[in-house]
């Protein structure tokens, strides 16, 4: 059973004529086993907190605190949080030139494991993971991201997910620019992911459909930079309906 | 992302072309002849204003491109080879020399064609095969004087075999090689250069590929102040194939340029170069320009050239210039590309955010950019110590990085 506790956390981006302040302090706890969406308008703030929990360079916690069973993951580097178990799922993926996907994912389980994973089994697995994604056998050799379409990135994101298993996972918008069948496919890998009940997932959207395949335990409205409504399952049910208006005028 | 940074140069077919026209002695060759002679004086001294210099730090050159003395001993030449192999020094009147067909291009080419009191020359023998690489290793000792160098490597028909040239220590070096491949020949010739931060090295390679022979060419630049490298080939006959390969690491301050030319004169050959660099830190400059020449008689031929740059940090900067001039189309095939990527803080958060701390994702980076070149070069003897001293020169790049976030 693992937590990852958000308290009032204030963030800003550096922008060209210096910095802007974007999160005005949320609050948000993830458990183990939970589903949580945040929902939110264009703007709202929702890509700057998935970006902040991952710490990113370009954003800045200037209050608040993040922690993850505990342990202050706003002091640890980039890599050391995802040591600690946390994933981020980019919305753009980023091209790399030069590296394998086969040597990439080898080096993140080296690198997340603390050893080099068992030759054997892990050719199996990289394999039976890409099959489900439905992603051909011969992207392992192609360059990290490089030349993928958008629903090609997406997918794998979702594959170094269920490969390198963290304790929490967040999906920043995973499910933008995809169509029909690979929002289905992409779901399908989220959910196998939370299927033990033993993983905290974080799924950042601007839409509803995904909703209608990863069923969340807890919907967060997303406004101005901080979180304006909390419930269940409902709430998204009526966002669908109404759209953000009401949240966007409120906060206008 | 991954795209350009400073000036990448890219352009399409023979959108400007740099030899046409008469030269300034009135002689007129073919629309792609350029300008060369054995007569120093007939090269004016370069002032850096000229296309073939304009990107040289002119003022870094020592004065070998002008009239500095290359009278210079300071080196010390080893050789390690076969027993069936012929690596010695002759006189500089040796019939050896020019068998390349070259004629010196450039003023420091033409002053150390005629300032050379001996030449370095490596004989393969015909028909044999000779598996241990023939290895010349030059050791600068001083670079306070310039020196002049010419080394000739002779692939006899038929046969096989892999001559390196290692550079490293102190020196002002001006040099010419030639590289010729007989009939039938299949010859790997690997420059590597080692050279301590004070060398300067302006070097000319020709490279005259024999009717059906194979030859494979790699200049490889680590270190040095200032290293300029030309690269010539032509054909002595139908059939040859050539491939051209460099790989380039330049440090702050450092300038590495390799200018090349393939000319197609003859049918059914084929050229392939391909040349990868890494840079990082301050005013690292490196320029590559890549000239393919296929004349009218050049039927039926194939080539190919790529560039490719990585920028490891800021202040860096990457010339790429691939021109093509087409005499005839009728050809297999003519292409080439250019491109200059950055290693930036967004590919670095992406490889981190999967727990790859920062030092193993760089080398993840240059060691997948240089890997498939190194192995294309296929000299097992050289291909881990290539690598190696990539990884030594990713050392530098991390003791700045901690320094900057200090």
């Amino acid at each position: 059973m693992s937590t990852l506790e958000i308290r009032d956390l204030h963030v800003s981006v550096e922008a060209d004529n210096g910095p802007v302040q974007i999160l005005h302090g949320v609050n948000l706890t993830v458990s183990s086993g939970e589903t949580h969406a945040i929902m939110g308008p264009n703007g709202s703030g929702k890509s700057t907190l998935a970006y902040a929990l991952s710490g990113h360079p370009k954003y800045t916690v200037t209050s608040g605190t993040v922690t993850l069973d505990g342990e202050d993951l706003l002091d640890m580097s980039v890599d050391e949080r995802a040591r600690v178990g946390l994933f981020l799922a980019m919305q753009y993926p980023v091209e790399v030139p030069g590296v394998s996907v086969s040597n990439f994912l080898r080096t993140a389980k080296t690198a997340i494991d603390g050893e080099a994973p068992k030759l054997r089994t892990w050719v199996k697995d990289v394999k039976q993971a890409m099959a489900d994604l439905r992603i051909d056998p011969e992207f392992a050799e192609r360059d990290l991201n490089t030349g993928f379409s958008g629903g090609e990135k997406k997918r794998h994101e979702i594959l170094q997910l269920e490969l390198l298993q963290p304790k929490f996972a967040v999906l920043d918008e995973t499910d933008s620019g995809l169509d029909i069948d690979a929002l289905r496919i992409v779901s399908d890998g989220v959910n196998r992911f939370s299927a033990n009940g033993d993983k905290g997932v974080l799924l950042i959207t601007h839409y509803t459909r995904i909703l209608r395949y990863i069923k969340p335990d807890h919907v967060h409205v997303f406004v101005g930079g901080k979180i304006a409504e909390e419930g269940g399952a409902e709430l998204a049910e009526k966002l669908e309906e109404k759209g953000y208006v009401d949240y966007v005028g409120a906060s206008a | 992302m991954s795209t350009a940074t400073d000036t990448p140069a890219q352009h399409g077919l023979a959108a400007h072309s740099h030899g046409a026209g008469t030269e300034p002695d009135g002689r007129t060759k073919g629309a792609l002849d350029r300008f060369a002679s054995f007569d120093v004086e007939a090269h004016p001294v370069p002032r850096g204003r000229e296309e073939d210099w304009r990107f040289t730090p002119m003022n870094r050159l020592r004065g070998l491109h002008d009239d500095a003395p290359l009278d210079g001993s300071d080196y010390t030449v080893q050789v390690d080879a076969d027993p069936r192999v012929t690596a010695a020094s002759i006189g500089a009147d040796d019939t050896r020399k020019g068998t390349s067909t070259y004629v010196p291009v450039d003023r420091p080419s033409a002053r150390a064609w005629a300032s050379a009191e001996k030449i370095f020359a490596v004989d393969i023998p015909r028909d044999e095969v000779i598996e241990q690489p023939v290895v010349i290793r030059l050791t600068g000792t001083s670079a306070e004087r310039g020196a002049a160098a010419h080394l000739v490597v002779t692939a006899g028909r038929h046969s096989k075999s892999v001559v390196v040239i290692e550079y490293d220590g102190s020196s002002s070096f001006v040099e010419n090689v030639e590289v010729v491949a007989e009939d039938g020949a299949e010859l790997t010739v690997v420059a590597v250069q080692d050279w301590a931060d004070d060398a300067v090295h302006l070097a000319h390679h020709h490279v005259h590929v024999g009717r059906d022979a194979t030859v494979k060419h790699a200049v490889i630049t680590f270190g040095g102040d200032l290293v300029r490298t030309g690269t010539t080939l032509n054909y002595a006959g139908p059939g040859g194939s050539a491939t051209l390969l460099g790989l380039y690491y330049v440090d702050a301050g450092q300038h590495i340029e390799n200018r090349l030319v393939v000319d197609h004169n003859t049918p059914n050959a084929t050229s392939d170069v391909e040349y990868k660099g890494a840079l990082q830190g301050k005013k690292a400059h490196a320029v590559w320009i890549g000239d393919v020449l296929i004349r009218k008689e050049a039927l039926g031929i194939n080539t190919y050239e790529l560039n490719r740059n990585l920028v490891l940090t800021d202040g860096a900067r990457a010339d790429s210039v691939p021109n093509l001039e087409i005499e005839t189309g009728e050809i297999e095939g003519a292409g080439h590309a250019s491109a200059t990527g950055r290693f930036d803080d967004e590919q670095l958060f992406y490889l981190q955010a999967r727990g790859i701390p920062a030092d193993i994702a760089r080398k993840l980076v240059v060691r997948g950019f240089f890997a498939s070149l190194i192995n294309r070069i296929g000299v097992p003897e050289i291909t881990e110590r290539l690598m190696t001293t990539v990884e030594r020169e990713l050392a530098v790049v991390e003791a700045m990085t901690a320094d900057d976030g200090a």
